[in-house]
């Protein structure tokens, strides 16, 4: 299951269309941070809208991606955590750290907007 | 724990563990069953992440195994059990694995302990060199 990840002007954005395994959540990192050089994106989106779970594997997953696209100079925002999915994440003891999360593309897209005009010189 | 519920009226599951994608099969198998048994919500997705988490280390720390799936009937309460079981390696210290944040994987070491908080009932049961046996429950609210 390849996730589609689609350029946004400066921003990419990963649609998780079905369940992942193990794999293809490191296949999503390794392209994610491969595209953030290719097209020097200043901003991540990935969509969890889809995933019914969120295990300790894809928390550490997608915290390693917002953290490594960090070092290349993007922030990631997390979008789409079910209500079921977050309950199950606090009672597991998941915690995303410092990754910034929405409820939706459109708000991540506006936070991720903020994120970087508030990282811009003399912003 | 398992002998007191009485069997599935749907009878069992089984779904061998070897590959990545066996994760997610059985974690899918297991939300079904557990949709038949009556049980709804975040109660699905709870327990579709604690057989994950029992799969993948399956996977990660005997290489394969198996995840048995049963429906369960007490006292006129239904629910679901999954059994996690291999024969690899075995825990040594099953206290010390059942901490957070204890691996030897370098990875978070919430599976176990977190399994056990998303369950209604968790057994673990080893001995080393023989494999690890987790059973675990869900039922009915
Ligand atoms: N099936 C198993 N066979 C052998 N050792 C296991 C098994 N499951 C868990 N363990 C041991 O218990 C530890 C804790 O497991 P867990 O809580 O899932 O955290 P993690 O997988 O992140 O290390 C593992 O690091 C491993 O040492
Ligand atoms: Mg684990």
């Amino acid at each position: 299951m390849v996730v589609p990840i689609l350029k946004q002007s400066d921003v990419l954005i990963a649609s998780i269309q079905a369940a992942l395994t193990d794999a293809d959540l490191l296949q999503l990192r390794d392209d994610l941070l491969a595209k953030v050089g290719q097209y020097r994106s200043r901003g991540v989106v990935i969509d969890v809208t889809a995933l019914d779970v969120m295990d300790s594997f894809a928390t550490r997953t997608l915290r390693s991606i917002a953290e490594a696209a960090r070092l290349r100079g993007a922030r990631t925002v997390i979008v789409g955590i079910q209500p079921e999915v977050a309950i199950t994440m606090v009672q597991l003891g998941l915690v995303l750290g410092a990754v910034s999360t929405a409820l939706d593309l459109e708000e991540g897209l506006e936070l991720l907007g903020a994120l970087n005009r508030k990282d811009a010189p003399g912003g | 724990m398992v002998d007191e519920a009485r069997e599935g009226l749907e009878g069992e599951l089984l779904v061998p563990i070897e590959r990545d994608p066996d994760v997610v099969t059985a974690r899918q198998k297991g939300r079904e069953m557990a949709v038949e048994a009556g049980l709804s919500g975040s109660d699905l997705t709870l327990i579709a992440t604690a057989i994950s988490e029992v799969a993948r280390n399956i996977l990660v720390y005997a290489g394969h195994g198996e995840i048995i799936l049963r429906q369960l009937e007490r006292n006129g309460r239904r629910g679901v059990c999954v059994i996690a079981r291999d024969e690899g390696p075995g825990i040594q210290d099953i206290p010390l694995a059942m901490q957070d944040g204890y691996s030897t994987g370098r990875s978070l070491g919430l599976g176990l302990p977190g399994a056990k908080r998303l369950m209604d009932d968790f057994e673990i049961v080893s001995e080393v060199g023989k494999g690890v046996t987790v059973t675990m429950m869900k039922w009915r609210r």
